[in-house]
């Protein structure tokens, strides 16, 4: 057990004394900073009078130039957790550590262990930094307290971007152990990233439309399968799930209509025109709403630990 | 465990990956205090065996054991009285000197209260006091060398495997290195494991070596009896050019003392002897009114002996 915490403190150290993580610290404060400046100008005109999350509107309020705060988090928390771990073997392997550090009496599996965890600690402090400071300026600048269940909604959304960027640095400390070379590794996570990201909503809309076409005079429910091939392809993508988990667990009104675009699509005129008013989801009702999703994201930043920590324990350890 | 036990134990051990065999059928025995060679082309297998003892990777058959713990059923016990310095010695360039040393320390479990003292002492054994604190991304490729030293020396280790342990160091630093091998084998009575290609350095401090070919270890033993083995004895072999050979100039030759025996090939002769006797031949030959136009005089060395077995490699 020492050694395991031996690794992480040293782990931890090396990252808080990089260049990587003050960058993506500026980056994500920047960002955040940005973003709740926008959420502050716009949240008047985005909560009504009678909704009760009023401060829940602080990470998902955007503007014409800027988006909202959990916007710019989908786009972070991937980058974040690969740049935590694409290296974490290989750069090892290549500058002749790793043999000298697994020749001391220390279990193998403590290296990628204590890698893993310097790593996920890193990245809920980069997390949670940004959004107690978010809070803290609405605070001040709203002057409405959070209550209790906006403050659990904001700590399930931290638990959540954790998970998520637990996938793709699991995901990228996977091609540190199976690539020999860091420039490799981080542009296969960054390539799927890009795919995942980009890519696979264009192919999603690409397959839905050539199995249900759309024109102009479609019927509601061509639209609505449509709109569920589409969402069924595009929920391949753990970007996707995430995004959708964001949406419900950070906007109890109307967040969950953006994971069912049918529903979305039969409510939208009802909506505009005022004949539909949608109710708050309670927390347990919007975890409920989530469960697959988040239990997906689990289950993938485990599913992808499990696969880099098999390969590295069979992974012959060559003395240069 | 007495002065003269078996430190390293290896019975029948194998390797295989896939269809190639790595190791074949390995038996050797190392002895406490002993300074042990292991010479091979690349490919022999000697990565393997290191390896193999250290328990990093576990042998296909047969067994290896460092002070009575099997390496691949105790491998942290292994570890615990092995350092091992790899070809390519890395550190974590940004950290000093005592910072790389701390966590080496820390990751063999010694008390924190402990470490910054037995720093001091390792640093003090290579040299290396005055650079404690400085960035290890600044030091020379000799310094990070020594510097590997200090590190195994962290544990008081007991066997000391060094992989290349002067490839690509001047001559005074690789005599430094090897220096500081022979006083930690004599003071500490520390037993060392080399693979090296540099054959000659290997003579130099090696009390014995082990020859592997394709996994094979195909000779071992002293330098002097491996020479005897492959060249039919004696340790010197000395070669001579006269103006004429005679009957009688030859027959005078061997019966020089130590001289095993003597072969004849045009005008050159060729003398086996266990002793250097140049001075009584140039003595017999000058007393005989013969004109001797060249001499030169062969130890059995490590080179050749090499050359012998890998020339076809």
């Amino acid at each position: 057990m020492r050694s395991i915490l031996t690794i992480y403190r040293k782990e931890l150290s090396d990252h808080f004394s990089s260049n990587k993580f003050l960058i993506l610290l500026a980056l994500i404060y920047i960002a955040g900073l940005s973003s709740t400046y926008v959420a502050l100008s716009n949240i008047r005109e985005a909560a009504s009078s009678l909704d009760k999350h009023v401060f829940l509107y602080l990470f998902t309020t955007g503007g014409d130039v800027l988006p909202s705060f959990i916007t710019f988090i989908s786009f972070f928390v991937p980058i974040i957790g690969i740049i935590f771990g694409f290296d974490a073997i290989n750069s090892e392997r290549n500058s002749g550590n790793l043999s000298r550090v697994l020749s001391q009496p220390i279990y193998r599996d403590s290296l990628i262990n204590g890698k893993f965890l310097a790593g996920i600690t890193t990245l809920s402090i980069i997390i949670a930094s940004i959004v107690f400071i978010i809070s803290g300026i609405g605070l001040f600048s709203i002057g409405v307290p959070p209550t209790t269940e906006e403050i659990l909604r904001i700590f399930f959304f931290i638990f959540l971007c954790v998970f998520y960027g637990g996938f793709w640095m699991g995901l990228s400390i996977l091609f540190s152990i199976t690539m020999e070379k860091t420039a490799a590794s981080i542009l296969t996570a960054i390539a799927i990233w890009i795919f995942l990201m980009f890519f696979l909503p264009i192919i999603s809309n690409a397959i839905a439309n050539s199995i249900v076409p759309l024109a102009d005079d479609s019927t509601l429910t061509e639209i609505a399968r449509n709109y569920s091939i589409e969402n069924a392809i595009s929920k391949i993508s753990p970007a996707t799930l995430f995004s959708e988990s964001i949406l419900v667990i950070l906007m109890p009104v109307g967040g969950n209509l953006f994971s069912n675009s049918v529903a979305y699509l039969q409510s939208y005129d009802l909506l505009n025109s005022g004949e539909m008013i949608l109710n708050p989801l309670t927390l347990g009702q919007s975890l409920i709403q989530v469960w697959p999703q988040l239990v997906v994201i689990v289950a993938l930043a485990i599913i992808c630990f499990a696969i880099s920590y098999v390969i590295f324990m069979r992974q012959e350890i060559r003395s240069t | 465990m007495n002065e003269n036990s078996n430190l390293i134990i290896s019975q029948n051990l194998s390797k295989k990956y896939n269809e190639h065999l790595a190791v074949d059928n390995l038996n050797i025995s190392i002895k406490k205090g002993e300074i042990f060679g292991l010479l091979g082309p690349n490919g022999a297998g000697k990565s393997t065996i290191i390896l193999m003892l250290l328990g990093l990777t576990e042998p296909t058959s047969g067994s290896i054991s460092i002070g009575g713990y099997n390496s691949t059923k105790e491998p942290l016990k292994v570890k615990r009285i092995t350092g091992y310095l790899p070809e390519k010695v890395g550190f974590y360039e940004d950290m000093s000197a005592m910072g790389n040393l701390a966590y080496t320390a820390e990751l063999n479990n010694i008390p924190y209260r402990e470490i910054p003292k037995k720093i001091d002492e390792v640093l003090e054994i290579v040299s290396l006091s005055k650079n404690k604190n400085q960035i290890v991304k600044t030091f020379s490729k000799g310094m990070k060398q020594r510097l590997g030293i200090a590190d195994v020396l962290i544990k008081d280790p007991s066997l000391i495997i060094f992989d290349e342990p002067t490839e690509g160091l001047d001559v005074k630093v690789a005599n430094q290195i090897l220096q500081t091998i022979l006083d930690l084998n004599r003071e500490k009575g520390i037993t060392f494991l080399l693979s090296s290609h540099q054959l000659n350095l290997i003579q130099r401090i090696c009390t014995r070596v082990g020859i592997l070919s394709r996994g094979k270890l195909i000779n071992q033993g002293s330098v002097e009896s491996l020479g005897r083995d492959l060249f039919g004895g004696g340790k010197y072999r000395i070669e001579l050019e006269l103006e004429r050979v005679t009957d009688e100039i030859i027959e005078k030759l061997k019966k020089l003392d130590k001289v095993v025996s003597v072969n004849v090939s045009d005008k050159q002769l060729k003398i086996v002897c266990d002793k250097d006797i140049r001075q009584d031949i140039s003595r017999l030959i000058s007393n005989e009114g013969i004109l001797m136009t060249r001499m030169d005089m062969k130890q059995d060395a490590l080179e050749e002996i090499y050359l012998k077995y890998f020339k076809e490699e």
